[in-house]
């Protein structure tokens, strides 16, 4: 019987998150190579139009269960529908995002299943016998697990922004399963009673194309503000280190490290952000780092890929203007 | 109200990771272990609750020998009791380390058990919910406020996901992973370091405990990050020139903007 990956789709108000696309991505990438078969899984309300989306990034087919139940993510209504599809059909591989709720469901299925599971994986490949391996960033990124998860099927969670979207192809069309919803109340043990908005208009962390972000060096949070407008002009979110964090200076939600939030934007700009270790932990998967520091031996010039030694005050409004102008034209 | 709290002793955060001859394990020589800061949480929320309800606070971990200091520091910080399940964790997978600490847990009561939300060795985020599928009881994960009901038949906890705090009840008993924002841990007085060494600290070890600790992993190898190519510190006399050159750069060389 031939392979098939598997993949779980995120969805948020009805509506395909990016990282869906991106685990689609990775199973097609997979399956090309290994001659295998693709399917995802699409838990929601009203969410069935949504599969041809999926199809575009790969998936040949894709299970849809809709039920008020899975409307929302809900950890055990979800790891029961999906537990089950599993188990009746067992595919070879289960893909899924490492975003918050992927790592979450990913963490009770594996257990759910008794199989391995490859936590925020930065990269995907075939062992000689076509089994998964996954490379992970251990020890807050200082050094890298390569490992093989085992048992059927092997499960893995990739971070997100980091493997990247294939070419999607909207003539193609997936094979549409309905799946009914046949969980037992008495199964789900934990219901979402509200849901608290962030209601600011900031662009999250986690799914920005770029970051703009302000360390120790900014002095104060009143300075943030240069920030901001460059943040503004590049439509980009605005970061802070832990020294600003535990200095009151910006909020925890806005914590890019080790003990804060993980980012991998197309572009991070580091102003007066020194460069410890548990700093690089949340941001080295950045695809482009810029640095503005005045101290020259800052670790950051370590690691980034552009750095200017200049005040931030200086330098900050004079790329502000620049940036501004670059996408005028 | 009986509180369990797991807790991993892992590498400090500065401790230079140096990778053994093996390729598959770190060397653990020179390394200053401390509580996994997550875990650190999970203490306090269980302190304050007991406070608050009653009851006690009862540790538990699944380590070498030197994971006694852990546990004894959280003894220190007011927990009641200890239980150490000893084992050579670097061996053990999440599932195997989840079965462990079921093992040692469930048979004490318990109607909230704390884990940190991961742990900063191997970052992987696995243990608390398996641990909970293991016990057949419910999870939230990454919670940042804990309300337990009066009658703690059930509690509401809040789980930052991105752009939203979803508010998620879940009833008792139940396991939750601590996130950093949970509350400020405690240091241990001198006091309670004194009263900690008198506090029960119960060993079992783990290949007594009959249970199936076969990897679910297979590590291939253990490898230095990947490097970036260098990069290039923009030459000029004043901030301005430097900061005119780096925007050039990022829009006609990197093209990010």
């Amino acid at each position: 019987m031939a392979q098939e990956i598997w993949f779980v789709a995120e969805q948020r108000d009805g509506v395909l998150r990016k990282v869906s696309f991106e685990a689609a991505s990775a199973a097609r990438r997979l399956a090309d190579e290994s001659g295998a078969s693709t399917a995802g899984i699409l838990l929601g309300v009203g969410v069935a139009g949504e599969a041809d989306k999926l199809g575009a990034y790969g998936a040949d087919k894709v299970f849809v269960c809709e039920d008020e139940a899975v409307k929302n993510y809900a950890t055990d209504a979800y790891t029961a529908v999906i537990a089950g599809l599993v188990q009746e059909h067992q595919p070879a591989m289960l893909l899924m995002s490492a975003s918050v709720d992927g790592k979450d469901l990913a963490s009770r299925l594996a257990a759910r299943l008794g199989v391995g599971l490859a936590m925020d994986c930065v990269e995907y490949r075939l062992t000689d016998d076509k089994k998964l391996a996954a490379k992970r960033p251990i020890y807050a990124g200082k050094a890298m697990m390569d490992m093989v998860p085992l048992g059927t099927p092997q499960m893995a969670t990739s971070r997100p922004n980091v493997l990247g979207l294939i070419q999607p192809d909207e003539s193609k069309k997936p094979e549409v399963v309905t799946v009914p919803f046949a969980v037992d109340a008495a199964e789900l043990k934990t219901k979402v009673v509200d849901v608290l908005k962030d209601t600011s208009g900031k662009i999250e962390l986690t799914e920005a194309d770029i970051i703009v972000s302000g360390g120790r060096g900014m002095k104060g949070p009143e300075n943030y503000n240069i920030l901001e407008e460059m943040a503004e002009v590049l439509g980009a979110a605005v970061g802070a280190s832990r020294s600003a964090v535990d200095a009151g200076w910006r909020p925890h939600t806005d914590q890019v490290g080790q003990t804060g939030k993980v980012v991998s934007p197309n572009m991070y700009i580091a102003c007066g952000i020194s460069g410890a270790i548990q700093h690089l932990a949340g941001m080295s998967s950045s695809k482009v780092i810029v640095a503005v520091n005045k101290d020259e031996e800052a670790p950051i010039f370590q690691k980034a890929d552009y750095g200017i030694v200049a005040d931030l005050f200086e330098a900050v409004p004079v790329m502000t203007r620049e940036f501004k102008k670059v996408l005028q034209s | 109200m009986e509180i369990v709290v797991c807790l991993k002793q892992v590498p400090d955060t500065e401790t230079q990771i140096k990778i053994a001859a093996s390729g598959k394990a770190i060397e653990t020589g020179d390394i200053k272990w401390v509580m996994n800061p997550y875990d650190e949480f999970g203490v306090e929320e269980a302190l304050q609750l007991k406070t608050k309800f009653g009851g006690s606070v009862t540790v538990v971990s699944v380590g070498p020998d030197r994971a006694v200091e852990s546990l004894r520091t959280a003894l220190a910080m007011g927990a009641d009791k200890a239980v150490h399940v000893t084992a050579d964790s670097a061996e053990l997978d999440s599932l195997a380390t989840a079965s462990l600490l079921a093992a040692a847990i469930k048979d004490l009561p318990h109607d909230v058990i704390f884990c940190g939300q991961r742990a900063i060795d191997l970052d992987q985020a696995q243990v608390g919910a398996a641990l909970a599928e293991k016990l057949g009881i419910p999870h939230v994960a990454l919670v940042t406020k804990l309300e337990v009901a009066e009658d703690a038949s059930k509690a509401k906890a809040n789980r930052p996901v991105e752009g939203q705090t979803n508010v998620i009840e879940a009833s008792l008993p139940a396991l939750f992973t601590a996130q950093k924002g949970l509350n400020e841990p405690r240091y241990a007085s001198l006091p309670g370091i004194m009263k900690a060494k008198r506090k029960p600290m119960d060993k079992k070890d783990a290949a007594a405990l009959g249970v199936d600790v076969t990897s679910t992993r297979e590590i291939l190898a253990l490898t230095p990050p990947p490097s970036r190519p260098p990069g290039k510190i923009i030459g000029g006399e004043t901030a301005e020139e430097k900061a005119v050159e780096l925007v050039r750069l990022l829009h006609e060389e990197a093209k990010v903007v």
